[in-house]
């Protein structure tokens, strides 16, 4: 919305608009560090920290070897357990999606493995696998497959019934059906999937670090927080944050591009 | 019928759709031919299974009993020899397609060479007039430009029969005059075979060379009609011409008759209000 208006802007404007735009996107976060800067400058409360203290802890604590002893497997493993709920979850998705007998009898049962609160499987998972990175992307894997599976499942359940006869009128090949039908149809409802996915993920790998783990974010922030080490736990929670937020962006760029089409056609639609 | 083998045979083909409350008969026995490089217009009352036929014409359905043959052998599925253009132009387009791609889909399972590809794409999308549209995505174009696609994309797969589902139900009068003559000018420069199926008498009357008239079902042929007007036809002149209004009254009467069920004769002396088909051509928009 916001790069149809500037687009649309006549020169003189443009300035004036890009300004505004900067000034809303970074205005809250500058308004909230300041508030918080001077707040903690009278609080007494030693496990709240001021700002200044929080980047030096972070500075200090990140930046050297702890981010290739403790964040870099953490990505790893948080990037590895999301690749594979995307392959495994779209994957059975079709395949689930595409054959109505096999939809009506895994329904209840992928409903009853929804509902379990996958933190719950880490002491199962630590009993079947070990402590092991294993263990920890098959936990990321248990939470972060659901709403890929569920919602691709929905997608190509939902592929429109007058694209597929034309399909098949024109004999188009299988691999032809999947690549350039199903899987197009179906993709703005697997990205809805892949967007929930990301935050389920970023809070299974960080549980699944501090059950039981001797490296990684998770790790680091509990251990942290056992020994008083106030302001490097909280830096580790920025740290946190700040990975979410790379991962929300990352995702926006590949969502634009893939849906570029439904986006565009969106647009159409309303005007 | 002239001499020569028949290009489409559909002897007694009847469909019985089983439903919840029962079985549903869409179409009671439908038999004729139809020969190479004719235009066939099929119109009949809204509901009375003109869909059912097209499906079983293009392998979509299979018919309960009876037979549908395409070049002497018996149509079981989709065949290669037969491309459908569907009414909804919006829903069997693909959006994330562009135009070329859309039109390309189709050709990638046949064994052919690219650059034979590319040419049979560029020359469907020249003849529909839309070449310089190609990069662009169907959502992108006019209800009429993406039927245009949509016709490219038939034509591309170079069908011995070319089915045509009420193609411009969904477009505004203009338009459809345009794709109208589109449709005449394809048939005659490459003489493509046509199956047309429409509700629009003026329609069929315009376009066909023989219209067959379909009854309410449970559906059969209620007339095998010839349209013996010259084969250069214009919107203004032919739908001018005394013949021509005489072959439109024709078909309504045999619609009107066809509404009523088969009931014999008696009922063919009443007169013709030309108000309602009137309406029928001008409605909505």
């Amino acid at each position: 919305m916001t790069a149809v208006g500037t687009g649309r802007a006549r020169p003189r404007d443009l300035g004036v608009q890009v300004a505004e735009n900067v000034l809303f996107a970074v205005g809250l976060p500058v308004l909230a560090v300041g508030l918080w800067a001077v707040w903690s400058t009278r609080s007494t409360n030693r496990f709240l920290v001021g700002p200044r203290t929080l980047l030096d802890a972070f500075r200090q604590t990140w930046i050297g070897p702890a981010f290739a002893d403790d964040v870099l497997p953490s990505v790893y493993r948080l990037l590895i357990g999301l690749f594979t709920s995307i392959l495994l979850g779209v994957a059975a998705g079709v395949v689930i999606g595409r054959f109505r007998p096999l939809r009506e009898i895994l329904e209840p049962l992928l409903e009853f493995f929804r509902a379990i609160p996958p933190p719950v499987l880490i002491p199962v998972a630590m009993l079947l696998l070990g402590i092991t990175d294993t263990m920890k992307v098959v936990v990321i894997v248990s939470g972060a497959i659901w709403p890929i599976l569920l919602n691709t499942i929905e997608g190509v359940r939902a592929t429109d019934s007058v694209m597929l006869e034309t399909a098949y009128s024109f004999r188009i090949s299988r691999w032809d059906r999947l690549w350039r039908l199903i899987l197009p149809a179906a993709s703005p409802r697997i990205m809805t999937g892949v967007r929930q996915a990301l935050s389920v993920a970023l809070i299974l790998m960080v549980i699944s670090e501090m059950f039981a783990s001797s490296a990684g974010l998770g790790y680091r922030i509990a251990y942290f927080q056992r020994n008083y080490l106030i302001a490097e736990m909280w830096s580790g929670i920025l740290l946190l944050g700040l990975i979410g937020v790379v991962l929300a962006v990352v995702f926006g760029v590949v969502e634009r591009r893939v849906l570029r089409w439904y986006h565009g056609m969106k647009e159409v639609t309303r005007a | 019928m002239p001499d020569g083998r028949p290009l489409l045979r559909v002897e007694h083909l009847r469909k019985v759709y089983a439903s919840g409350r029962g079985e549903v008969e869409a179409i009671g026995d439908i038999s004729f031919t139809m020969d190479p490089g004719e235009l066939l217009c099929v119109v009949g009352p809204s509901g009375c299974g003109k869909t059912t036929l097209l499906k079983c014409l293009a392998g979509l359905l299979r018919p309960t009993s009876g037979l549908v043959e395409m070049e002497g052998s018996p149509v079981t599925g989709p065949s290669p020899a037969m491309a459908v253009v569907f009414q909804e132009y919006g829903r069997s387009l693909y959006p994330w397609l562009t135009v070329r791609g859309n039109v390309e889909l189709p050709l990638r399972h046949k064994k052919l060479s690219r650059a034979e590809r590319g040419r049979l794409v560029d020359d469907a999308l020249d003849a529909v007039g839309l070449l310089q549209s190609a990069r662009s995505h169907p959502w992108q174009l006019s209800g009429g430009m993406q039927q245009r696609v949509a016709i490219a994309r038939a034509v591309a797969y170079q069908p011995d029969v070319l089915i045509m589902d009420e193609p411009f139900a969904a477009v505004d009068a203009q338009t459809r005059a345009d794709l109208e003559d589109l449709v005449r000018e394809l048939h005659l420069t490459r003489g493509i075979s046509t199956v047309f199926v429409t509700h629009d008498i003026d329609e069929s009357v315009y376009l066909g060379q023989r219209v067959l008239v379909l009854s309410n079902s449970p559906t059969r042929v209620q007339e095998d009609l010839a349209i013996d007007l010259p084969p250069e036809r214009d919107q203004l002149t032919t739908r001018a011409l005394p013949r021509f209004t005489e072959l439109r009254t024709r078909v309504y009467e045999q619609i009107q008759r066809a509404k009523r069920g088969p009931v014999p004769s008696s009922v063919d002396a009443r007169p013709v209000r030309p108000g309602p088909q009137a309406r029928d051509r001008t409605d909505g928009h």
